[in-house]
């Protein structure tokens, strides 16, 4: 039977970026804590000697068990969806500070377009210019208002990072200056100088010098070691929830995390979640954690399965377009958003391609958002392109130009020739949400406690494809300029469907945020409109996906949540009825 | 056939004359006769806990190390590792830049892959209804056999086994006594999956075997494969080395001894 756990003031389903951040505020605010991880117990000792390719590239030891949960996927509502069955294709976060452990530590603000979309779209193009199956909103937020939050996220995490040359408004500069620069960069910069465009660096979590957060918690300054992506930080270099945001809730003696705790339920009457229900998976024991509020805070897949299993809000249902859980899903997509591109190769050019560190770059945003005219173009929103020197591992890393067969002789001289002489450069698209990609619980398949897979659709719209065939023709432009003897171009086709790959952790929808409970789940302060003493926070808030990376814009969303779950367990009510001051 | 023979293990000897006691294991290493055993040295050689002063003898021994490792968990048939060396070192010949597949470990890595977690597929989603039926199944559903009901292991056995079939049935001889040419051509075939496998696609199973002979020419070598990190060096890639910092702005190429995890984490 289900055991009922003695009442605390919160409790949150996930430790990574979004559980941290919440914990840490709440506990500084005087709350206590706990948080459910269905992962294992991780310290950064864990991450001591964490130079090993096949442990954690290809075997994945630090994502999550595919075993235990997973989703199901279909590139068409008219077919059935399969299981996402191994890692290869699936990179989400596990363990004690879920994907921020393991994440690379690119670290973009959104633009202002990005939260204002629908409005800003319909003022410069007119609404015609919205495609028929777009379902894309404006967040019921502005820039200016997210701003202060953006560098509450950017100090706590150490971002290191130069001034956009034409980047939104900043209240501040970063907090460390960018990491140091290597030829490659170099070589990216003055391409795209050349041909008009304006380079910088990409900002990042691997610290560029030894610093210390607004919290009291050091990060230290990175050495580009080059196993960033997919590992735990070897020097405690690049920010993390570990060495951040949950250590800074550890030092009040408020908060608690409990692993092997996969939580299977929200428990509530309808009106007030009373806690979570979870399983302890060592015994297989069944408890109800009660508490004041209740954070979801488990990634877009959980937070959205969550709400589905515990029958909370109103099912989207893509057929009359009512409903708004599961909502809106988007993502980068890997044949189409990220991953494609222009590889060079080089003859006579060497680089130390096996050093690097994962936010260590170059971008321009010349295409990014509405940064370009799109009057004449038949897409909305941009692409970012950048080259990125996160360093190559020689497991994954076997680039031969297209005329080089996939293996034997000719393909062990060319793998080994161009490891240090090739370089890719990618669009990062946006991409925008469709009337018929969603989410909504499996009708089939199962997870290991026999409750229904979150079953995901993923429709590409014509102008995603569009989008994408832009970005990729520019990094050819880009490359050539670069100068390499040789590129391999992706082709991207007019009837690209999705692959079922979920590999880069940048998912968004199914819980979105807005001004109105019409339009959306939750607020913006990330508080259920038909219930509010739960939060649903991260990446399942936001109504579509930039070109960027998203983890900053999470961080921050992070924080304002945080300050309405103390505005609300002090004076209850919808929080943001009205608006609140920044307490600075 | 001499292939019915028991297998032997690294010094000739038939498997039954194995002696697994801690004296002979000693024996068999070398380090005995290297003069260099103590209780310490040898309690740290066991639980793997190699300290900085007996670094010396493992490199004193490195490749009667190796070999000791290299003896087959997974495979029993002796026919069907013959015929996965011969088709890895296909994928990644010996030439004038280095060793193929079978000197660089891979056949012995890939064994003990499959042997393990990996080879059972055991941190993967296993439930049915599985897309048996590949033809009707999205093509685009995961490479390397992910909707298939058969695990990693099994996969290696049933594609190895066809190989060598497809073989006999085309040449009248083994897959590993195939000429190069032939090899090459069968191989061709199942990448291109035009052989019939059941359970899974052929080209599936031949996606498999590229990947894992990538991994086993290019782990670090605490896996078995990479032996003496060859594989790196051909690659100039340097393995676990601490710090970059030195290098990083720097226009030249750094040429630097490769460090395995071993070295690096020192203990
Ligand atoms: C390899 C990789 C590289 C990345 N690189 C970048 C980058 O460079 N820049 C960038 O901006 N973003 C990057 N990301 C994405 C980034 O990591 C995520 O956006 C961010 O970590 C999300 O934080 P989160 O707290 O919302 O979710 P997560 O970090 O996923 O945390 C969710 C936590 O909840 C736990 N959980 C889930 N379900 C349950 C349950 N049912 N019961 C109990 N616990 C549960 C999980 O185990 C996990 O610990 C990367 C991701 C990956 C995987
Ligand atoms: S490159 Fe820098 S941030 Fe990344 S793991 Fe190495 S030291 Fe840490």
């Amino acid at each position: 039977m289900v055991k009922q756990l003695k009442k605390v003031d919160a409790v949150i389903v996930g430790s990574g970026w979004v559980g941290g951040i919440a914990a840490a505020e709440l506990t500084k605010a005087g709350y206590n804590v706990v948080i459910l991880e269905r992962g294992k117990n991780k310290k950064h000792e864990d991450y001591i000697g964490t130079k090993d390719e096949l442990r954690y590239s290809k075997r994945y030891d630090l994502m999550q068990e595919l075993n235990k949960d997973t989703i199901t996927s279909r590139n068409s509502m008219s077919k059935e969806a399969i299981p996402v069955r191994n890692n290869m294709n699936a990179r989400l976060g596990n363990h004690t500070g879920g994907a921020g452990v393991h994440w690379n530590g690119i670290a973009f603000r959104w633009l202002p377009y990005d939260f204002e979309i629908y409005s800003k779209t319909v003022e410069r193009y007119g609404k015609d210019k919205i495609p028929k199956e777009s379902t894309m909103q404006d967040w019921g937020i502005t820039y200016d208002e997210l701003e202060p939050y953006y560098d509450q996220y950017e100090k706590t995490a150490a971002i290191s990072g130069e001034e956009n040359p034409i980047g939104p408004p900043r209240s501040d500069k970063y907090p460390n200056p960018p990491m140091k620069e290597t030829p490659n960069i170099r070589l990216f910069t003055k391409a795209t100088k050349a041909l008009g465009y304006h380079p910088y660096r990409i900002p990042s979590a691997n610290a560029s010098q030894t610093y210390t957060n607004p919290d009291g918690e050091t990060i230290n300054g990175c050495v580009y070691c080059a196993f960033c992506e997919e590992y735990g930080c070897d020097f405690g270099a690049k920010a993390d929830p570990i060495g951040t945001v949950l250590k800074t809730a550890h030092k009040t003696g408020k908060m608690e995390i409990r692993n092997d705790a996969f939580v299977n339920r929200v428990s509530h009457d309808g009106k007030k979640a009373n806690g979570l229900i979870y399983t302890d998976t060592t015994t297989g024991e069944e408890f109800e954690q009660l508490a004041d509020i209740v954070v979801l805070a488990g990634f877009v897949f959980t937070n959205t399965k969550l709400l589905l299993h515990s029958k909370i809000g109103q099912p989207y249902d893509p057929k009359t377009g009512q409903g708004i859980i599961g909502k809106n899903f988007t993502g980068h997509f890997n044949n189409l958003s990220t991953y494609i591109g222009a590889r060079g190769f080089f003859e006579d050019k060497k680089f130390n391609n096996f050093m690097g560190a994962g936010g260590m770059g170059a971008t321009i945003d010349d295409f990014s958002g509405d940064n370009e005219d799109h009057t004449n173009l038949d897409f909305l929103h941009g692409y970012e392109v950048h080259y990125s020197q996160l360093g190559s591992r020689p497991i994954a890393n076997n680039a031969v130009p297209y005329d080089t067969p996939g293996w034997g002789k000719e393909f062990k001289k060319n793998s080994i020739k161009y490891y240090n002489r090739n370089l890719f450069i990618t669009p990062q698209s946006g991409f925008l949400p469709n009337k018929n990609t969603y989410m909504d619980l499996d009708p089939i398949y199962k997870d290991a406690l026999g409750n229904p897979l979150l079953r995901v659709t993923v429709e590409y719209a014509k102008q995603d494809i569009a989008r994408a065939k832009a970005g990729v023709a520019r990094c050819e432009e880009i490359m050539k300029e670069m100068g390499a003897d040789k590129m391999n171009v992706d082709v991207v086709k007019d009837d690209t469907v999705f692959d079922h790959k979920f590999y880069t952790d940048h998912f968004f929808g199914g819980a979105i945020m807005g001004a109105s409970p019409k339009n959306s789940a939750v607020n913006t302060y990330s508080q259920m409109w038909d219930m509010e003493n739960l939060f649903v926070v991260g990446g399942s808030s936001f109504p579509h996906n930039s070109n960027y990376n998203p983890t900053v814009t999470i961080g921050a969303f992070a924080y304002r949540a945080a300050e309405g779950m103390i505005k609300f367990l002090k004076e209850g009510g919808n929080v943001a009825v009205k608006p609140l001051e920044k307490n600075a | 056939m001499a292939d019915q023979q028991p297998p032997k293990d690294v010094n000739g000897k038939p498997q039954h004359e194995q002696d697994l006691g801690r004296r002979n294991f000693l024996k068999n290493t070398g380090l005995v006769a290297g003069g260099l055993v103590g209780g310490s040295i040898f309690g740290g050689l066991l639980t793997g806990g190699l300290d900085k002063k007996n670094d010396n003898i493992a490199k004193n021994d490195s490749n009667k190390g190796i070999e000791v490792t290299q003896a087959r968990q997974f495979f029993t048939r002796h026919q069907d590792f013959k015929v996965l060396n011969a088709a890895t070192e296909q994928i990644l010949p010996e030439d004038e830049l280095g060793p193929g597949a079978i000197k660089l470990g891979v056949p012995y890595y890939i064994d003990k892959q499959l042997a393990g977690r990996w080879g059972v597929n055991a941190y993967d989603y296993r439930q049915a209804p599985y897309a048996i039926d590949l033809k009707a199944a999205d093509q685009t559903a995961g490479p390397g056999g992910e909707q298939s009901i058969l695990d990693r292991g099994m996969i290696f056995l049933l594609g190895l086994r066809k190989m060598d079939e497809e073989s006999q049935k085309r040449f009248e001889v083994t897959f590993d006594k195939a000429t190069e040419e032939q090899q090459i051509e069968i191989m061709t075939d199942f990448e291109a999956n035009k052989v019939k496998m059941k359970g899974v696609k052929a080209s599936e199973y031949f996606i498999l075997l590229k990947q894992a002979t990538l991994e086993g020419a290019y782990c670090d070598p605490l896996y078995g494969g990479n032996i003496n990190m060859e594989g790196w060096k051909m690659k100039e890639f340097p393995g676990a080395v601490a710090s970059y910092a030195n290098y990083i702005e720097s226009d030249d190429f750094a040429k630097l001894d490769p460090v395995s995890l071993r070295d690096y984490q020192g203990h």
